[in-house]
């Protein structure tokens, strides 16, 4: 620790005194959960918004029936999840400083992303074919078209950038370029995204079920 | 963990075995959901039920996954209570009117 001659005198014992870190985790890692803050209060105000129109209209279109829909958001999920599921494994290792299993968990973890993004644009398609738009349904409820393809999109934006982060992390961490701390900030990214799906997908997907067979 | 292994952050970390129960944990929660989904409930009770088991998840992502539960707790104290009350905040606008039209085109 730097000696320094301060006309204050400050105890410099006391993690609140500058110049160390309060929290103690690298200032990286600090960014990633200050971006991480931000981007749920901007997941929320959409989310909350949709929820008010959700709710408020009754009659708001049911589209989503067992097959294909709601098997594929659900096995879309159950990817996302085992997409995290690696990308801890992948951390795990980078702190162990295995560089060849590092890069082998981010590159599974960035496939299954891959993976998601292109279920859930099959599943776009599927809407469009039936008609729904981002500013018009069938039942003539634009406010569904909007929110569908606003929260969804939005999502699947995050999952992609978080594919390409993943795959020069994995190039970078395994040239030398990185640290495991990078991996771990990479990491947190990641399972934000999955986070938000596990807000998006029950209130968007299963709150408008076919009921009707 | 190699005990040589020193050096920027060295805390307990779970294990393999953790992360595998948490990620079950996680897909039981979604099997609920799914099953839920299918239940005839009012609109606003459904996505009160719905949000709460994913706030559940949430937990679980932040707590193991995202490592939180390991940090010091002075960062989950600086970024948690501020971001709850905000949505709280919101929430407290918006969710009343909403269920009081959805009540009202009901015909309650």
């Amino acid at each position: 620790m730097a000696e320094m001659k301060t006309a204050v005198s400050v105890p410099v014992s006391s993690p609140w005194s500058g110049g160390g870190s309060p929290f103690a985790i690298n200032s990286k890692k600090f960014g990633m959960w200050l971006f991480i803050v931000s981007d749920t209060l901007t997941f929320s105000a959409l989310l909350l918004a949709y929820s008010y129109s959700r709710l408020a209209n009754p009659n708001w279109p049911r589209p989503f029936e067992i097959y294909p829909a709601i098997a594929k958001s659900t096995s879309m999920t159950l990817i996302l999840l085992a997409s995290s599921l690696t990308m801890v494994l992948g951390v795990a290792a980078a702190h162990r400083n295995d560089r060849a299993k590092t890069v082998r968990w981010l590159l599974l973890t960035a496939l299954g992303g891959l993976a998601f993004t292109v279920l859930h644009l099959t599943e776009w398609f599927n809407l469009f074919r039936e008609g729904y738009t981002p500013w018009s349904t069938p039942q003539g409820v634009p406010l569904f078209g909007a929110t569908f393809f606003g929260i969804t999109g939005l999502h699947m934006t995050h999952v992609t950038i978080g594919v390409i982060y993943l795959v020069i992390m994995s190039i970078g961490y395994g040239k030398g370029k990185f640290t495991s701390d990078d991996v771990e900030v990479s990491g947190l990214y990641w399972h934000f995204v999955d986070l938000v799906w596990m807000f998006v997908f029950p209130m968007i997907y299963l709150m408008s079920v076919s009921l009707t067979g | 963990m190699s005990a040589h292994e020193s050096g920027s952050e060295v805390h307990a970390v779970g294990s393999t075995r953790l992360f595998v129960m948490v990620w079950i944990w996680l897909a039981v929660i979604t099997f609920i959901e799914v099953f839920l989904a299918y239940e005839r409930l009012r609109p606003d009770l459904m996505l009160t039920l719905l949000v709460v088991l994913s706030v559940v998840k949430a937990a679980l992502i932040v707590s193991y996954f995202m490592h939180l539960k390991y940090e010091k707790i002075s960062l989950a104290l600086l970024l948690i209570p501020a971001t709850i009350f905000c949505i709280c905040m919101i929430i407290i606008f918006f969710m009343p009117d909403g269920a009081r039209l959805m009540q009202m085109r009901l015909g309650h």
